[in-house]
C-alpha cells in the first residue's frame, strides 16, 4: 500500500505543513492571517498569465507567474490601506476578488485556446497532490526546506519586530526589509503548496495550525513548534486519507485533519472551552458566596 | 433578447449587493462576505444529500442556513477570544473544505460542479425561466428581484438603528437598540444576498459585488445615503462593463465583472488623489500670495 | 433617592478578575469622578453598570431600579476613540442619534427631534458645525459632539467615560460647565477621569477604584493622600513627582 510514490509525497505535504506552520505564525502574529488569504487566491492569475505568455506549463515557470501576482496583491492591500481611508478588511476583499476574477478570466481564455486543451492548470484551485511528479515533488522539497530555514534564521529579529516593532526600529534592526522578507517567505509557501492544497484552502494551512498552537501556548517560540507539528500531522494524515480512495481531493482532506485538530484544541486546551466553563462556574459560585 | 436578460441579472447583481455591501464595509465585516460565499458550497452540498435532489428550494435553504451558520461561528470563535480575521479563516475554510470532500463521496455521480458554484455561469440564465403572475422571465432575475425587496424592506424598517448600532454599538446598547438582533437580521439578509446571487454569477462574483462597490463608494461619499447611491451606481455600472468587456474577449463574464469593479476602484482613487493634489496645489499657491 | 448603588459587583474576563466585590452608593445630584491607575477597571465598571458585559455577578441599581436601557434614563458617553470617525456623516447627524430612543423603531426622527439636537448642538457650542462631516473635526470638536448627543438624550443620569482624554482647554472648560449646569438642574453625573489635579475643582464626589471601590464620598473627604496612596500603591511616588512639577508652575 505505502509505494515509493506515496511516500515521497506523504513527506512533501509534511514539509508542506510544516512550513506553513511556521510562517503561518507569523502572519497570524502580525493579525495578517486574511491578507494569506487573498495571497493565494491571487496566485491564480499568476499561474494562468504564465502559461499564456510562455505556452509551458513547467512548474518553476507557473510557480514564479503564481508568486509575482501573490506578492502583488499583497503590496496593493498595503498600498491601498496607507494611501486611502479604505480599512483593512475591505481592502482584502476587495484585492482577493479582483485578482481573482482576473485569474478566472485569463483561465477562461486558457481553457478556449487552443494550447489549453484543459492543461490542467484548473487543477490548482483545488490542488492534486497524488498527481505530483518526481519533478514536482523536488521542487516542493526544495522550497519547504528553504523556507523553514529561513525562518529559523530570521526568528529573532522577526519576533521583535511582531511584539515590539517601535523597539526593534530603535536599535536599528531595517523593518521594512524584514517585514518584506516576511512577506516574500509567505508567498513562497503559498507558491510551494496551491500544486498540492490549490489556491483556495492554501490560506487554511496558514491559518489553522497557528490559531490551534496559540490556544496552547503563550510563548512564540514553542508555538511555532506546536504550529509546525500540527501542519506536518495535517499533512500526512490528510494525504494518506486521501490515497486510500481514487477521486479524493488532497487540499480539502489536510485541511479538515487541521480543522478537527483546532477543534480539539479549541475544547480542550488550557485556553480552551472546557477549562473556561469551570471557571466561570467557579466564578459564579463565588460571587455569590461574596 | 437573451442578451439583455445576462444584462439585467447582471445589473441586478451589482445594485443589490451594492445596497448590501454599505453597511458591511461600514462595519468592517466584508471578510465575512467573503467566508459565506464559500461556505454556501457546504449548505448546498448538504441539503442535497439530505433531500437526495437537486431542487432549486432546498439548495437555497441550504445555503442560507449555511450562511447563517458561518456568521454564528465566527462570532463563537470570535467571542471566546480567537482574532477576528483568523476565526473567519478557521470557519470558512472548514465548512469549504467539508463541502468540497462531501461532494467527492456523496455527490459524484450528480452535476454539483464546485467551479460552477464559485464562478457562476450567467449565460445560462436566460434557459431557466419561471412564471409567476403571467409574467415571465429567468428564475435568476425573479429571486435577485425578491432578495432586492427583501433587503429594501429590512433598511426601511431599520435603517436609523443599523446606522446608530454600527457607529457606536455601546450607545445603542444603552438606549435599547437591539445590536445582536441587527447583526444576525443583517447577516441573514447577507447570507440571502449571496444564496441570490451565486447561482447566477458565481460565488467569487458576488463577494466582489458585495466588498468592490461599497468600498469604492465609502472613499467618496458625504452620508450613508450618498454612499448607498453611489455604491449600488458602481454595482451596476461594474456589471454592464464587465458584460462587454467579457464579450470582446470571449472569456468569463462573472471574472470580467469582478475585474471591473477593480477598475473602477482603481479610476476613483486616482481621480481622488488628482483632485487632492490639485486642491493642496491650489492652497500652496493661495498662500504664496 | 440614590443615582447609583452598586452591590457585590464582580466582573472577570477570560481568566482574570477585573472587577471584585465592589460596593458603593451615591446621592442624586452629585457630579462625581471615578479614579483610579491605568488597568483598575474604570471602564469596565461602567460598562458592567450599563449592564453590557456577559460575565458579571451582582447588583446595580439606577435611581432605584435595575437598569433598563429602554428608560432611557442614563445617557453615556463612551470613550472617543471607541467609535470610527470615518464614519459617512455629519455633526448633526451624530447629535440626531440621541433622539433615537425616543423616536421609537420604524419611524423618523420629527421636527421636534431635529430642533432639540440643534439645540444641543449649539450648547456645546458647535452650531457652526452641524454639517461637517464627522472626521473632519479636531478631537475636542468631536468631544463636544458626543456630548451634545447625551444631552439631547435628555437622560437624568450621565455616565463619561473620560470625556477629557486628547481635548484642547476650550472644550474641557465647555464640557464642565456643562456639567456642572446639569447638576444645578439635579441631574447626576459619573465621568471616568484622569486628571488628578482637577478633581477637587470639578468634582464634588469622588468613587476611588483600583480592581474594587477603595473609597467613595465627598471629595474633600476622600480625595486625600492617604486613599490617593491607597488607591495608586507605588504608583503615587510618580503621581506626587508630576503634582510637585506642577505646582511650581
Amino acid at each position: 500500500m505505502l509505494t515509493g510514490n506515496l511516500l515521497w509525497v506523504l513527506m512533501g505535504t509534511m514539509l508542506l505543513g510544516i512550513a506553513a506552520g511556521i510562517t503561518g505564525t507569523f502572519s497570524f502574529l502580525q493579525k495578517q492571517s486574511l491578507v494569506g488569504d487573498a495571497a493565494a487566491h491571487a496566485a491564480l492569475p499568476g499561474i494562468a498569465l504564465a502559461f499564456l505568455l510562455t505556452g509551458q506549463k513547467d512548474l518553476p515557470i507557473l510557480m514564479l507567474g503564481a508568486g509575482i501576482t501573490s506578492a502583488l496583491s499583497v503590496y496593493c492591500i498595503q498600498w491601498i490601506v496607507s494611501f486611502s481611508k479604505m480599512k483593512a478588511d475591505a481592502a482584502i476583499g476587495l484585492v482577493l476578488t479582483v485578482f481573482f476574477g482576473v485569474g478566472v478570466v485569463f483561465l477562461t481564455v486558457v481553457n478556449h485556446s487552443p494550447l489549453g486543451n484543459q492543461s490542467g492548470l484548473n487543477n490548482f484551485i483545488f490542488g492534486k497532490a497524488a498527481t505530483m511528479t518526481k519533478a514536482d515533488l523536488t521542487w516542493l522539497f526544495l522550497s519547504a526546506t528553504i523556507i523553514i530555514i529561513v525562518s529559523l534564521l530570521f526568528y529573532k529579529e522577526w519576533k521583535l519586530l511582531i511584539f515590539d516593532p517601535m523597539y526593534a526600529k530603535g536599535i536599528g534592526l531595517p523593518i521594512e526589509a524584514l517585514k518584506a522578507t516576511l512577506t516574500v517567505l509567505i508567498v513562497m509557501t503559498i507558491v510551494t503548496g496551491i500544486q498540492s492544497v490549490g489556491v483556495i484552502l492554501m490560506s487554511a494551512l496558514l491559518i489553522i495550525p497557528a490559531v490551534s498552537a496559540k490556544l496552547w501556548t503563550r510563548k512564540l517560540s514553542s508555538m511555532l513548534v506546536v504550529s509546525a507539528v500540527i501542519g506536518g500531522v495535517s499533512g500526512i494524515v490528510g494525504t494518506f486519507i486521501s490515497s486510500t480512495r481514487t477521486g479524493l481531493s488532497t487540499g480539502p482532506l489536510i485541511v479538515l485533519v487541521a480543522a478537527a485538530i483546532f477543534f480539539l484544541s479549541y475544547l480542550f486546551s488550557p485556553a480552551g472551552q472546557m477549562y473556561k466553563y469551570f471557571r466561570k462556574k467557579q466564578f459564579r459560585k463565588q460571587g455569590e458566596v461574596g | 433578447m437573451i442578451e439583455l436578460w445576462v444584462i439585467i441579472t447582471g445589473l441586478l447583481v451589482g445594485i443589490t449587493c451594492g445596497m448590501a455591501g454599505v453597511f458591511l464595509i461600514l462595519r468592517k465585516m466584508s471578510m465575512i462576505a467573503d467566508a459565506i460565499s464559500h461556505t454556501v458550497l457546504f449548505g448546498i452540498v448538504m441539503a442535497f444529500i439530505i433531500t437526495q435532489t437537486l431542487n432549486g428550494f432546498w439548495m437555497l435553504l441550504g445555503a442560507a442556513v449555511a450562511g447563517i451558520l458561518t456568521a454564528y461561528l465566527v462570532q463563537l470563535l470570535h467571542s471566546s477570544g480567537i482574532q477576528q480575521d483568523a476565526a473567519i479563516g478557521v470557519v470558512f475554510t472548514t465548512l469549504f473544505a467539508a463541502g468540497v470532500l462531501l461532494i467527492t463521496l456523496f455527490a459524484s455521480h450528480v452535476h454539483l460542479d464546485v467551479e460552477h458554484i464559485l464562478m457562476g455561469e450567467i449565460a445560462f440564465v436566460p434557459w431557466d425561466k419561471w412564471t409567476f403572475f403571467a409574467i415571465t422571465m429567468p428564475k435568476a432575475v425573479w429571486i435577485l428581484l425578491l432578495v432586492l425587496l427583501i433587503n429594501i424592506g429590512f433598511l426601511l424598517l431599520f435603517f436609523k438603528e443599523m446606522k446608530l448600532a454600527t457607529f457606536d454599538s455601546l450607545y445603542a446598547a444603552s438606549i435599547g437598540v437591539p445590536i445582536l438582533f441587527l447583526h444576525y437580521g443583517f447577516m441573514t439578509s447577507i447570507s440571502f444576498t449571496t444564496v441570490a446571487a451565486f447561482d447566477s454569477v458565481g460565488a467569487i462574483l458576488v463577494v466582489a459585488m458585495l466588498i468592490g462597490p461599497a468600498a469604492t463608494a465609502n472613499l467618496i461619499s458625504k452620508s450613508i445615503k450618498q454612499m448607498f447611491l453611489f455604491s449600488m451606481l458602481y454595482g451596476g455600472a461594474a456589471a454592464i462593463i464587465g458584460y462587454y468587456l467579457a464579450k470582446f474577449w470571449d472569456t468569463s463574464i462573472a471574472g470580467m465583472m469582478a475585474t471591473a469593479v477593480g477598475l473602477l476602484f482603481i479610476m476613483t482613487l486616482c481621480a481622488q488623489k488628482f483632485m487632492d493634489y490639485k486642491r493642496k496645489a491650489l492652497v500652496s499657491k493661495l498662500e504664496g500670495v | 433617592m440614590n443615582a447609583l448603588t452598586v452591590e457585590n459587583l464582580s466582573v472577570a474576563y477570560d481568566k482574570k478578575t477585573v472587577l471584585e466585590n465592589a460596593n458603593v452608593t451615591v446621592p442624586s445630584g452629585r457630579l462625581t469622578a471615578i479614579i483610579g491607575p491605568n488597568g483598575a477597571g474604570k471602564s469596565t465598571f461602567l460598562k458592567a453598570i450599563l449592564n453590557q458585559l456577559p460575565n458579571k455577578v451582582g447588583k446595580v441599581e439606577i435611581l432605584g431600579k435595575l437598569f433598563d436601557p429602554k428608560s432611557l434614563v442614563v445617557g453615556y458617553v463612551p470613550q472617543r476613540n471607541a467609535v470610527d470617525w470615518d464614519f459617512p456623516t455629519n455633526a448633526l447627524d451624530i447629535v440626531l442619534m440621541g433622539r433615537y430612543g425616543h423616536t421609537g423603531l420604524f419611524k423618523r426622527p420629527s421636527k421636534q427631534d431635529k430642533l432639540l439636537a440643534k439645540q444641543a448642538l449649539e450648547s456645546v457650542g458647535m452650531q457652526d458645525f452641524a454639517q461637517r462631516s464627522i472626521g473632519q473635526l479636531s478631537g475636542g470638536q468631536q468631544q463636544r459632539v458626543f456630548l451634545a448627543r447625551a444631552l439631547a438624550q435628555n437622560a437624568n443620569i450621565y455616565f463619561l467615560d473620560e470625556p477629557f482624554a486628547g481635548v484642547d482647554a476650550a472644550t474641557e472648560k465647555t464640557i464642565i460647565d456643562i456639567l456642572k449646569s446639569l447638576r444645578e438642574q439635579g441631574k447626576s453625573i459619573f465621568v471616568v477621569h484622569h486628571d488628578l489635579q482637577t478633581v477637587k475643582e470639578y468634582f464634588d464626589y469622588t468613587i476611588l477604584l483600583n480592581k474594587t471601590i477603595l473609597a467613595s464620598g465627598a471629595t474633600e473627604e476622600v480625595f486625600t493622600p492617604e486613599q490617593l496612596q491607597k488607591t495608586y500603591g507605588g504608583k503615587l511616588f510618580m503621581m506626587q513627582d508630576m503634582l510637585g512639577a506642577n505646582s511650581l508652575c
